[in-house]
């Protein structure tokens, strides 16, 4: 090699370094618009793991109450969707949680929340919750590795933690969810 | 004018050295040691809603009550590694600002030698090259030498 293409090569490397970054990033960006790449997203440690152990304080009469032995010695799928009656998308993720309560029994658990308001917040959105607790301190909630509300856990028959969406429902994640359960 | 807002300034920026994410001093521990302790830990973990803050400077409701946790677990006498681990177990190494060392964070931690050793071995080379002796000139590079000194 002489030195001339030598150099040339060298001076091309600078421009071959800038656009491969270059791309990098642009597929970075695409996919984040496509909302396939999610940088905030936290990748739960204990997915496909057994879920926490646990006891929920009760809400009031009509409402059961439940713990994580009852929820472990179910036989058929059960989505746990934490919410509060303080949190506005849980309002927004109601209607298809109501719909979907017809194909799959789901579980409430009231983060850091107050009886008589979660008591007002069903009364006037709905109440798809066949079991209903409440982790008053919000200590469950950290068990289980939550960072907002909504978010829902898909628990299967054993007590595992089969899938988790850490953002309101959505009808995309409801086919994603349904597929897993049939 | 320029005084005043350069004093400002100053001011304000030696305030805000002190300016954790605190909710109250009921926050605080008693002991000043394992206060020191839970802020050094907290200060090593992300919070996971205002991702690029520790939980030690995040406002955020659960920086707060991982911050309490943090403090529980000092209490109970666990040690450092512990309630980190404790963390790690629940959010996963994403809870920890400085990720461990391991085959997919190698490159990370390792570029910084990595373009050490290319700088050195690049300076390395252009020296020696310049070391070098420059070949003489041949025919032709001295008849266009010599003409080129004429003209001027």
């Amino acid at each position: 090699m002489n030195s001339l293409t030598r150099r040339r090569l060298l001076w091309g490397l600078p421009l071959g370094i800038t656009v491969l970054a270059g791309g990098g990033f642009a597929k970075m960006l695409s996919s984040l618009r496509k909302g396939k790449f999610d940088p905030h997203k936290i990748d739960l440690p204990n997915l496909n793991k057994t879920i926490p152990n646990f006891t929920l304080e009760a809400v009031s009469s009509p409402y059961k109450n439940f713990n994580s032995s009852i929820l472990k010695q179910q036989t058929k799928p059960v989505l746990i969707n934490f919410f509060a009656s303080w949190c506005l998308p849980c309002i927004s993720e109601m209607p298809i949680l109501k719909q979907l309560a017809s194909q799959l029994s789901i579980w409430g658990i009231a983060y850091k929340d107050k009886i008589n308001m979660i008591d007002l917040f069903l009364k006037h959105h709905g109440n798809p919750y066949q079991f209903l607790g409440q982790d008053n301190q919000g200590n469950i909630g950290i068990d289980w590795g939550i960072s907002g509300i909504p978010e829902n856990f898909l628990i299967i028959p054993g007590g595992i933690i089969r899938w988790h969406y850490a953002k309101p429902l959505d009808y995309t994640a409801i086919s994603s969810l349904l597929s897993l359960v049939r | 004018m320029r005084l005043i807002s350069f004093v400002f300034l100053l001011l304000i920026s030696f305030f805000s050295i002190a300016a954790y994410g605190l909710n109250s001093p009921n926050e605080l521990l008693p002991n000043a040691q394992q206060e020191k302790r839970a802020e050094q830990i907290g200060a090593q973990l992300r919070c996971l809603v205002c991702q690029n803050e520790s939980i030690e400077d995040s406002n955020a409701e659960l920086a707060k009550d991982l911050r309490k946790v943090v403090r529980q677990h000092i209490q109970a006498g666990e040690s450092d590694k512990q309630i980190i681990q404790w963390m790690v177990d629940r959010y996963g190494n994403f809870i920890r600002l400085s990720p461990p060392f391991n085959f997919t964070t190698a490159l990370l931690w390792l570029m910084p030698f990595l373009a050490f050793i290319i700088g050195c071995l690049s300076a390395f080379t252009t020296f020696r090259k310049m070391q070098k002796e420059p070949l003489p000139l041949n025919e032709n590079e001295k008849k266009r030498l010599e003409k080129l000194m004429k003209e001027s």
